[in-house]
């Protein structure tokens, strides 16, 4: 019974870190333009796929992951410039009615470019299972989770220690305070994105061993980062982490103890059930200025 | 008259164009093949090969000299996975091209959109469907080509049988195809003799099924089912190793194809699944009757189109073929006559297998239509009958 225990909070937790990333994504980008930035899940795509494509072409793989997440940088940074910024003042409804643009065109090139077959990058450090207490965990489920956590650590480093992730934060605040005190927020919104970006493409290429990748691979990991957000309080970095181990949890445990078919609905329904209770999320702020 | 090949991938409105290249007075009128498959969207994989083999097909028998004296034209349209859109090709099919036959319907739910309109037409009607519905129960006018999911869980029940097993655990997909093949395997599996001992489910687009599976672990299962469709088959199977589950695994023939081994790696080892006699076309014995219709069409696309032969592409043959046959038998291209042919065909070799029609059954194939494979050393091997 423990080793089953553990093999569903393994399962969990594998996917809650990815989660967790794609989450912590929508936050940043909620921080710096109070706008959902629904193409969040094709960044983590872009991440996956141009790992197998830059693999395919002979580099090793310690070179093809740093490679994959800066083309997905690259990506969101130059979607920005053109898409984003031009509509800044145009209001968060817009942006986000943009973004859902970006996703779908971003889903469309790819499956132009990289066709529409499923694909696998090789696992980092073999594929032999650890066996611990009855468990059974991928040697890369490590990867995720660790991956996860240093990126979880580098941010919260990079938001308390540099002028820019201050600045970062300031925006997050109060964006016209931040503005009177000096801060460029076309600066921040353009350095978010890429963060944002940055972040996913992460969780896109340490999951791609697992559960593989495809051109439309970002839908689902979008929702359930965008779910995993809202569970923890959006535009808050401690809630996104939160919610997106919780969201995993619940799925990994619902399904292996109670019934597999309904894994989905019960973590959403205890995510309606948190929503409806604390309306913020778990961690968000306790303002209702926003409305 | 030369022959026009009608090659309409995207869009109708290029019909116009087929419209206008009515053969010259006097010239015989080519026989009218009509089609409407998958060929983009969420099902073009089915459609894509489908529509390959069509025009290649409808080409070679052309420059053999066409059908009782006269050439084929193919009238396709993409119906990207819609059904809606599939009925309304379909109608302009029926009223405006005036098609003898219909060889088409990628999918159960674009075909079933076509049936109420061919039954009042009353034009034969070959479909590519998997299905039981689209012939159970028994449509005058429909007739279809692929194995159904139903032969495949009792193809694969056979099996376990012949390895004295009886306890299987079910693991299927939320899909389309997942659903009714769980379906038709709980249905079936009392006849022999097996007990489902777990029926687990995942989502379609779930990148881990450990959970799953460690339950399936802890049950009194002999032998996995999986009843699957796409990506998910992949992860089961590497799943499956990784919880150190060492049953016998068995796949469906939804993910009899080499893109399934390339993702699963080295966790595919044993695996067994049901598969046309195409996809080991050269691993059957001299003297099987299929081996020579199989080798032929795959030798033919892949030579085209550069492409691994898939499945999907066999049903098209086939249905190509059937009508083909019974055109000559007939005759004809009367309707009636064609469509009587089509339900009197016996011991015709497709790549999909030897059909049988009858009046009951408008499909044809038995059991032996599927071969069960296993996977060795990263390929397709076949599984030696059990005496």
């Amino acid at each position: 019974m423990a080793g089953a225990w553990l093999q569903y909070m393994a399962s969990g937790l594998t996917a809650g870190a990815i989660y967790a990333l794609v989450a912590l994504g929508f936050s940043i980008i909620y921080n710096a333009s109070g706008a959902i930035n629904f193409a969040q899940g094709e960044f983590v795509m872009i991440g996956g796929m141009s790992a197998v494509a830059l693999l395919a072409t002979g580099l090793p793989l310690g070179l093809v992951l740093p490679l994959a997440v800066l083309a997905a940088v690259l990506v969101a940074l130059l979607i920005e410039k053109v898409a984003i910024e031009p509509a800044r003042h145009a209001g968060a409804v817009n942006l986000i009615i943009i973004t859902i643009g970006v996703a779908l065109f971003l889903r469309g090139v790819a499956q132009l470019l990289w066709g529409k077959g499923v694909h696998r990058l090789p696992a980092f450090s073999g594929e032999q299972p650890i066996e611990w207490l009855g468990a059974t965990l991928l040697p890369q489920s490590l990867w995720v989770m660790g991956g996860a956590a240093v990126a979880v650590v580098a941010l919260s480093g990079f938001y308390g220690r540099t002028l820019l992730g201050k600045a970062m934060r300031a925006t997050a605040c109060n964006r016209l305070a931040a503005q009177l005190v000096g801060i460029n927020t076309r600066a921040v919104l353009f350095a978010s994105f890429g963060l944002a970006a940055g972040l996913g493409a992460l969780g896109g290429v340490l999951i791609a061993p697992i559960a593989f990748t495809s051109y439309d691979a970002g839908i689902m990991l979008g929702l359930k980062g965008f779910a995993a957000a809202m569970l923890g309080g959006l535009g808050s970095f401690a809630g996104a982490v939160l919610g997106g181990v919780m969201l995993g949890l619940l799925e990994g445990l619902g399904a292996g103890f109670v019934s597999s078919a309904y894994k989905d609905a019960i973590a959403f329904v205890v995510i309606l059930a948190v929503l409806f209770l604390m309306p913020a999320g778990l961690l968000g702020a306790r303002d209702s200025e926003r409305v | 008259m030369r022959f026009i090949v009608d090659i309409l991938r995207r869009g109708a409105f290029v019909l116009a164009g087929a419209l206008l290249a009515v053969p010259p007075a006097g010239a015989q009128e080519p026989i009218r093949i009509g089609a409407f498959l998958s060929v983009t969207g969420p099902a073009a994989f089915l459609g894509d090969p489908e529509l390959k083999t069509l025009e290649l097909y409808v080409e070679r028998l052309n420059a053999s000299g066409g059908v009782l004296g006269r050439k084929l034209q193919l009238v396709a349209y993409d119906d990207g996975g819609d059904a809606e859109k599939a009925r309304t090709f379909t109608k302009r099919l029926l009223e405006q091209d005036k098609v003898d036959l219909i060889v088409g319907g990628s999918t159960t739910g674009t075909t079933m959109a076509a049936v109420p309109l061919v039954e009042q037409a009353g034009l034969p009607f070959v479909s590519l469907a998997g299905a039981v519905v689209i012939v159970e129960p028994v449509k005058k006018w429909v007739f279809k080509t692929p194995h159904t999911d139903r032969m495949a869980c009792e193809k694969i029940f056979v099996d376990v049988q012949s390895r004295k097993l009886s306890k299987v655990a079910l693991i299927s997909g939320s899909g389309g195809f997942d659903k009714s093949m769980r379906a038709e395997c709980i249905k079936v599996a009392g006849k022999y003799g097996v007990e489902l001992v777990a029926d687990e489910t995942y989502g379609a687009s779930d990148t881990d099924m450990t959970a799953q599976l460690t339950k399936i672990k802890g049950s009194a299962a002999q032998a996995v089912l999986n009843a699957g469709f796409g990506q998910g088959p992949a992860i089961v199977t590497r799943n499956f190793r990784q919880v150190g589950l060492m049953l016998p695994l068995y796949q469906s023939h939804g993910v009899a194809s080499k893109e399934y081994i390339r993702l699963s790696g080295p966790a595919a080892e044993g695996v067994r699944l049901p598969g046309a006699a195409l996809l080991v076309a050269d691993l059957l014995p001299e003297g099987d009757a299929q081996k020579p219709v199989a080798s032929a069409y795959g030798k033919a696309f892949a030579e085209r189109y550069k492409a691994e032969v898939s499945t999907f592409g066999g049903h098209a043959y086939d249905g190509l073929m059937l009508a083909v046959n019974a055109m000559k038998v007939a005759g004809s291209t009367d309707k009636a006559k064609v469509r009587d042919a089509l339900e009197a065909t016996k011991g015709f070799v497709g790549a999909d297998g030897v059909f049988n029609m009858s009046a009951t059954d408008h499909m044809g194939l038995d059991l032996g239509a599927f071969r069960m494979l296993e996977i060795r050393n990263g390929d397709w091997t076949l599984v030696k009958p059990a005496p």
